[in-house]
């Protein structure tokens, strides 16, 4: 098993045929995952990479049986490309974009809730891999992901590849890696991803990253100790010196006053009894333990 | 983006809501002629991007004309909370009744817009959340049907109010809702909205913080957005880059790409005993131009005595940020200490790329932060 893409995922790409699409559907075929079909509007028809073109996403859903989309989609759009993937019935949404309003971000997951079903992943992520699976809905390179039993949820890309990357180095590897984005408004969240792990067999341990701002972090140590997670987790919080007031590159990553702090989510999960690595060179040896 | 308090108030008039009379004020003599225009006392409040301004000394009253002119002179050109003060609104002094708390604000959490109403205005209003709860009343609007009067006096019906009250709360919050919907708004909030005693409701004060990522679809802020008081002027320069750059106190310089990888070797130069000079995000592209310029900025800081470079990417090719390193290096004005660590694709060219240039090179980032600290100690 693995969480959110596996063997049964039927991608749509939408945007697939400007610069970022096309180059990222390379890449996901490459690693193995199942593109049915793209989407830009006006060029259906066409193909990428061998992908054939709707104009549509029902259309895409109709001949192709598509069930999950990637967006590549300038973030000003994505509102309405979002809304045309929950309207077509897809279970999954991957938004890549950064920049996506707060307005429209709520929008989207709150219409992705209406639907009951539809998971949104992001904005602002590198999408999602199950490496046992041969499955990538992102943007993630490749080559650093190894099949295992860790399950990776983290806001951030990058230190993300960093902390699977040493996963794979020791030998331990990924079940699924979901960044679920660096936004202040998100679909799925550190709460959600958790409840997936823990029903999913091929995870055996829980890695989740965190960063400053908002609460989920907080949100996440409660749930863990209110569930008395079946399965060890361990985390690690960026933005320690994160002076108060100033966005640290994500646009959710902004320590309001007193609240937000790196020091207040390290409490939290403390108090939770989940262990909280100092430096990232530090999740393999306690996730070793 | 966030607003000064004349910025907002401005908006907020134009939808129909009462402020206090005033202006702003540059100079004490502006003050002075403001003030006497109102003939009643007045207050004079710094206009600066931060909360909590009052009791850092940045509102003053003053009795009359030749007061306010005094104060102003107290005010104008001092630092306050880290802002220089340079505007002033000089106000009418209101004659207040009872103060109130509204606002309208992203709750990450539940994912919606929150409206906030407290009977307790005029205090911190997490302070009023900790202590009084009851005081506080919160609604979360769903998008697909908005939020009006008639759902701002349910949310009020948990308080004790009359009718006349009541409706009349009710109607602000349901125009700052609008307000806040129509300029992408983070935040907008009164604290206080103020009853008079002539039973009038008044914005004694207002925030608003503009969601920088709509401002593409805000043309009325255009020109705004170019200059922010809450900014240093390296991030002014990085914000005109389109670089995320944050200046922090320290002398050890920290460029990288992705949010969360630089946060944590920003988080990591302190681990091992430096101090960071600033927070760099080049992106995820790696692009060569970028990542020069970035480099370049950082190490034009005066404080900054070296400076680490972590680049962790796939896609990203070392050979060229090898590159875009060595050439900063060339071009910096100031010889300083570069630490790198990099990996991705031709990792190998990139190393021997460095090498050759005789710049310090690391396999994993907290080796490269452990060297620049030794390369500034000297060691």
């Amino acid at each position: 098993m693995s969480i959110i893409v596996d063997e049964s995922t039927r991608v749509v790409v939408q945007g697939i045929t400007g610069r970022e699409g096309r180059f990222h559907a390379a890449s996901m075929l490459q690693y193995g995952t199942n593109i049915v079909a793209g989407v830009t509007p006006g060029k259906g028809g066409e193909e990428v990479e061998g992908v054939p073109v709707c104009d549509t996403v029902a259309d895409a859903v109709a001949r192709y049986a598509a069930n999950t989309s990637i967006l590549f989609v300038p973030a000003r759009f994505a509102r309405s490309a979002v809304m045309e993937a929950i309207d077509a019935g897809l279970r999954t949404i991957v938004v890549i974009a950064e920049g996506v309003p707060h307005k429209d971000a709520i929008e989207c997951t709150a219409g992705a809730k209406a639907r009951g079903d539809t998971i949104i992943i992001g904005p602002n992520c590198p999408g999602v891999i199950s490496p046992s699976r041969k499955t990538k809905v992102g943007i993630m390179p490749n080559h650093i992901f190894r099949p295992g039993g860790v399950g990776i949820v983290s806001r951030s890309g990058s230190l993300t590849y960093e902390i699977a990357w040493h996963t794979s180095r020791a030998g331990l590897g990924q079940s699924t890696c979901v960044g679920i984005g660096g936004d202040a408004i998100i679909g799925l969240d550190f709460v959600g991803a958790l409840k997936l792990f823990r029903d999913d067999a091929e995870t055996r341990s829980v890695v989740l990253i965190g960063e400053i701002g908002g609460n989920a972090e907080e949100a996440a140590a409660a749930y863990i100790a209110e569930t008395e997670y079946p399965k060890p987790v361990v985390v690690y919080v960026a933005g320690r010196m994160a002076p108060p007031g100033k966005r640290m590159g994500h646009a959710g990553a902004i320590v309001m006053g007193e609240a937000g702090t790196a020091k207040s989510k390290i409490d939290a999960f403390t108090a939770a009894g989940v262990p909280v690595a100092e430096r990232p060179s530090q999740i393999v040896g306690l996730l070793k333990v | 983006m966030k607003l000064l308090e004349f910025e907002a108030k401005a908006i907020l008039r134009e939808y129909g809501l009462r402020v206090s009379p005033g202006r702003v004020a540059t100079t004490p003599e502006e003050a002075e002629l403001i003030a006497r225009e109102i003939g009643r006392p007045v207050v004079l409040k710094a206009q600066i991007p931060v909360a909590g301004r009052g009791k850092a000394g940045g509102i003053l009253f003053a009795s009359g004309p030749a007061e306010a002119a005094e104060m102003a002179a107290r005010l104008i050109g001092s630092t306050i909370k880290e802002s220089l003060v340079s505007q002033l609104l000089v106000e009418e002094a209101l004659e207040i009744e009872s103060e109130y708390y509204l606002s309208v604000t992203v709750d990450r959490v539940v994912k919606r817009y929150a409206v906030l109403a407290s009977t307790a205005g005029g205090v911190d209003i997490e302070q009023v959340a900790l202590v009084s709860p009851e005081r506080l009343a919160r609604y979360w609007t769903d998008p697909a049907s908005g939020f009006g009067e008639e759902k701002a006096r349910e949310m009020l019906g948990q308080f004790d109010l009359s009718d006349d009250i009541a409706g009349e709360l009710a109607s602000v919050l349901a125009t700052l809702f609008s307000a806040a919907m129509d300029k992408d708004a983070e935040l907008v909030e009164l604290n206080p909205l103020v009853r008079t005693a002539s039973a009038e409701f008044v914005a004694a004060d207002a925030r608003m913080i503009v969601d920088d990522n709509a401002l593409f679809r805000h043309e009325e802020f255009a020109g705004r957005s170019l200059t922010r008081e809450d900014e240093t002027s390296l991030e002014s320069e990085a914000r005109k880059q389109s670089l995320a750059y944050v200046d922090l106190p320290g002398d050890t310089g920290v460029v990288g790409n992705g949010a969360g990888l630089v946060m944590a070797t920003v988080d990591l130069v302190h681990h091992f005993g430096g101090s960071p000079a600033n927070f760099l995000d080049i992106g995820g592209g790696g692009d060569v131009d970028i990542t020069r310029r970035g480099l370049l900025l950082v190490l034009s800081k005066p404080e900054v005595k070296g400076v680490v470079v972590n680049i962790f990417g796939g896609i990203t090719r070392c050979d060229l940020v090898a590159q875009a390193v060595v050439e900063a290096r060339r071009e910096a004005a100031v010889v300083k200490p570069i630490a790198v660590s990099m990996m991705g694709t031709n990792e190998a060219e990139g190393k021997r790329m460095l090498d050759e240039a005789g710049v310090m090179n690391f396999p994993t980032m907290e080796e490269a932060v452990q060297g620049i600290l030794k390369a500034q100690a000297g060691l």
